[in-house]
């Protein structure tokens, strides 16, 4: 009867929550075409990494209390399987196993239901007292951790009262149980086992399959995505975006759900919520509307709110601006969210299942830019000072070589300079930074490098235009730096801005331009350890702080170089900031918003110029033109500061 | 009702160079744009196009690669790009150019209404501001110059209220359509093209009118119409300032050294 019964209820709840996940799921398929398998043995060693080896969530101190519950889970997914099975057939169970495998089995479930009760009720006490982030404390998370404990208790329930009742014996494979069977024979409810044993059932039963059947409904739904979501993970940085085909008859970048890719979508699947992204995004940190967290809920919502009436609907214009993923409420991200990224990829780089944010901001940009000429007001000079004179100032191109007259510099001459210094704009147009390229001329000339390079006929390379999402612009610029770079034959290409290094080795390859691109930190630090280079090591510099440029440091890996010259020149290691290396805090200047005035919250650069002048440097060394922008005006705000900022070429030249 | 934006196409100034031997513009290599007060011209024109749903035509003299910013202002979404390009009208001074420009717009009266004539306020090339003025006096239209702020239009009583930006004051001046009004960079902020407005204006005809539509007397049109003419064009000869001081390492003691110098100069008032 009761087999009979639970059969009957397994059925059910197993075809609900098929259906359930089949109907959610399915919404990815309305998401553009993107092919996510390529290096299928990569991707299992990532799986094998990240997901079952949770390297990204142990990050964080904490993150040890999600692998603890975890691993867990793997290991009580078999207990509660047998559990389902001998719930219908009672005879088909472990103990028709070996003895020492069902003991040893019996074991790890007793520990891992035990740890999971701790690390549960860890989780719950955190939550309320020192949750990750404030909205954090919902009904959902607590009642989910509620029920994961419920089933731990009733798992004890029966198993205790199963050895009370004598239907199995007391061992040492079953330690808790048996210690709560002893317990029981000491209570009141002795006289109550097989009541006890049959509601303890009925619990894990009924918690279990609805546990099951609440997933798909809620953001535990990662426990079915988050591993797969792994598995297709980009394989590089993310540090480019892809290009668009312009053609009459298309749309570009995206507004409504169906016009990201599959991948975006599945992404909004599995994010939990932890927050990670959000404490690590310096948009939020500083007030602004972005919060990297709410803009993947906002992909999911709209998903499950128009997903299914998308794209097919007859009148495409007015269902695509009901739909909008840009707008105010439920559903949505601000214009305002979208400008204040600074395309950093902190929040990438802390994901613990690699959701990618960044696409998605410059996806919304591009619709923004490209399809209703929709952006804040300073960037219509931008834009245009960028096509009409490929410089973001609108400087005279016949300006750019300025920085270079008084000074003995070669032309770039195939076979004649072996590497073209790229200048950028900043370099060759900004009055702090034109110290800076002088200093690297110094530095190269010192070390003998052959080199030269293309004055006036320099051109941007595009990098914050292409960030701001004006893919079309970028496109012009890229094929005039392409076609620029073949014909003179440039193959080598040293460059002072992480941005310029980042387009031209990442953007660029989208053309079918492979240069060997190196900045100029990289650069040095190669001059030094060849010997070509000589510097006056253990000059004292008093104490000097260094701070990553997001797109030398998180989006290119290029961590070291810089710290072992400033360990050359200095004698010293370089002093740490709190946030360094992957976990490096943004200037504020990335992903077009150089040019941006910051009209949210608190600026980015008074944030970090704060965090730099706590550990009392003589200097801060940045690598980067818009860090050097930042810091320098940042600074300026804090009254009786005698720290400079210096490039690393800069402290380099210093010492030679 | 038609609304015409009268945009042309100039060196990017900045860039210009000057050759030495023949005093001539160096053109090669020098990129053109609209003219930066015409962009405003073309900007209201669009507003009204939506505001009122007139028509907005874009009009250019000039030599056949003033196509480009034609094309362009199709790419902002005027209805209609129309380049008056005849060998013949070469060498234009402003006086002749006028003549071409009013000989279009009376042209385009014959198939609608023509309601008000955008022109920015000068070029930046030529820099005269004088071929607004002479289109409204040969047409016969109302003439409002430096205007920033258009404050009404009534089309049923045919009349236009606009603010006229002036040295330190301001005009609201009512003016009977048509008007042919001049525009100051205040105006408006331009808009920046679409990317499908952009890919279909490159497709789209830019319509080329030569004086065989226009059939002007050809001794009232280019030099010989031009009562003017350009002697010579140099650029000024800068004299090379002077370094003062050290600024990177002193810059209080450099900018009082500036200060001085303004002062004995007598080039700051104390």
């Amino acid at each position: 009867m009761q087999q009979t019964l639970f059969a009957g209820i397994l059925v059910a709840s197993l075809a609900t929550f098929v259906f359930s996940c089949y109907r959610r799921l399915a919404l990815v398929s309305v998401g553009a075409g993107e092919y996510r398998f390529d290096h299928p043995m990569t991707r299992l060693k990532e799986v094998l990494v990240y997901a079952l080896g949770q390297k990204r969530v142990m990050k964080r101190p904490f993150g040890i209390n999600h692998g603890v519950i975890f691993w867990a889970f793997l290991v009580l997914t078999l207990a509660n399987a047998e559990f389902l099975i001998s719930g219908v057939f009672p005879n088909l169970n472990f103990t028709l196993l070996p003895p020492p495998l069902h003991g040893t089995l019996s074991l790890l479930f007793e520990l891992s239901s035990l740890a999971t009760m701790a690390a549960v009720s860890l989780a719950f006490l955190r939550r309320i007292f020192n949750p990750p982030y404030e909205e954090a404390r919902t009904f959902e998370a607590f009642f989910i951790l509620s029920m994961i404990a419920g089933l731990m208790a009733a798992y004890f329930g029966v198993h205790a009262a199963e050895i009370a009742m004598g239907e199995a014996s007391p061992s040492f494979s079953a330690p808790v149980s048996s210690l709560l069977a002893t317990l029981l024979g000491h209570t009141p409810l002795a006289g109550q086992l097989p009541v006890i044993k049959a509601v303890s059932w009925w619990v894990h039963a009924v918690l279990l399959l609805s546990f099951m059947n609440f997933l798909p409904y809620s953001k535990h739904m990662h426990i079915l995505t988050a591993i797969p979501n792994v598995f297709l993970r980009s394989l590089g940085k993310v540090n480019s975006q892809p290009r668009e085909e312009f053609a009459e008859g298309r749309t570009f970048g995206a507004s409504t759900v169906d016009r990201l890719s599959w991948k975006d979508l599945l992404d909004s699947f599995s994010c939990t919520e932890c927050g990670r992204c959000q404490n690590s995004c310096p948009a939020a940190a500083t007030g602004k509307q972005l919060n990297p967290r709410m803009l993947i809920h906002a992909i999911k919502e709209s998903l499950l709110g128009n997903g299914s009436s998308l794209p097919s609907s007859a009148d495409a214009v007015a269902a695509s601006s009901a739909a909008s993923l840009i707008g105010k409420g439920e559903g949505t991200v601000s214009e305002a969210a979208l400008w204040s990224c600074t395309s950093c990829g902190s929040c990438m780089e802390s994901c613990p299942v690699f959701i990618e944010h960044l696409p998605k901001v410059v996806k919304l940009r591009r619709h923004l830019v490209e399809m209703e000429a929709r952006f804040p007001e300073e960037l219509l000079n931008l834009f245009e000072n960028m096509e009409q004179r490929s410089n973001p100032w609108g400087m005279a191109p016949s300006e750019r070589s300025k920085w270079s007259s008084q000074l003995d510099l070669e032309p770039f001459e195939a076979g004649k300079t072996e590497y073209l210094l790229f200048v950028g704009c900043s370099g060759a147009f900004d009055a702090r930074n034109k110290q800076v390229t002088v200093a690297l001329t110094k530095v190269l000339d010192a070390a003998g490098v052959s080199y030269g390079i293309l004055g006036k006929d320099e051109k941007c390379c595009g990098e914050s235009v292409r960030r701001l999402g004006n893919e079309y612009l970028f496109e012009t610029m890229a094929n005039e730096n392409v076609n620029q770079f073949r014909s003179r034959g440039v193959t080598k290409v040293i460059t002072q801005c992480p941005h310029c290094f980042n387009t031209l080795k990442n953007d660029y390859r989208q053309y079918g331009l492979e240069l060997e691109v190196i900045h100029h930190t990289e650069f040095i630090k190669g001059l030094i350890g060849r010997g070509s280079l000589k510097v006056k090591g253990g000059e004292d510099l008093g104490r000097v702080v260094f701070h990553d440029s997001c797109y030398l440091g998180r989006h290119n890996e290029v961590y070291e170089p810089p710290r072992e010259v400033i360990r050359e020149v200095t004698g010293a290691a370089v002093h740490e900031l709190p946030r360094n290396k992957e976990n490096g805090f943004c200037c504020g200047a990335g992903g077009g918003r150089m040019w941006l005035e910051e009209h949210e919250g608190t600026a980015i650069n008074r944030s970090r110029v704060k965090e730099a002048l706590d550990q009392k440097p003589a200097t801060i060394c940045v690598s980067c033109p818009f860090c050097m922008t930042m810091f320098e005006d940042g600074i300026k705000e804090f009254t009786g500061v005698t720290t400079q900022v210096k490039d690393i070429a800069e402290v380099v030249a210093q010492n030679l | 009702m038609i609304v015409v934006a009268c945009i042309k196409q100039v060196p990017d100034t900045t860039q210009v160079q000057i050759d030495p031997v023949t005093n001539t513009l160096v053109r090669e290599g020098i990129p053109f744009i609209i003219n930066p007060y015409d962009t405003h011209a073309l900007e209201e024109t669009l507003r009204l196009k939506d505001s009122h749903g007139f028509k907005a035509v874009a009009l250019s003299m000039g030599p056949p690669n003033a196509e480009a910013a034609l094309r362009k202002a199709l790419a902002l979404g005027v209805d209609r790009s129309i380049l008056l390009s005849d060998r013949v009208f070469g060498g234009a001074d402003t006086l002749s150019t006028s003549n071409v420009i009013s000989a279009a717009i009376r042209r385009l009266m014959d198939e609608d209404e023509i309601g008000i004539v955008f022109c920015g306020k000068q070029t930046i090339d030529g820099d005269t501001a004088q071929v607004g003025p002479g289109i409204a006096v040969r047409l016969g239209f109302s003439q409002l110059t430096l205007v920033d702020r258009i404050e009404r239009i009534d089309t049923g009583a045919r009349t236009i209220t606009v603010r006229r930006k002036l040295e330190g004051r301001y005009e609201i001046v009512e003016a009977r359509l048509p008007a042919m009004i001049t525009v100051v960079r205040e105006l408006n902020r331009p808009r920046y093209p679409t990317v499908p407005m952009r890919l279909a204006s490159a497709k789209a005809e830019v319509e080329r009118w030569s004086n065989e539509e226009l059939k002007l007397d050809v001794n009232s049109v280019g030099l010989k119409g031009s009562p003017t003419w350009v002697s010579r064009i140099f650029s000024p000869q800068r004299a090379q300032g002077e370094i003062l001081g050290d600024g990177m390492n002193d810059p209080v003691a450099a900018a009082l050294m500036l200060v001085d110098r303004l002062v004995e100069g007598d080039l700051l008032a104390v």
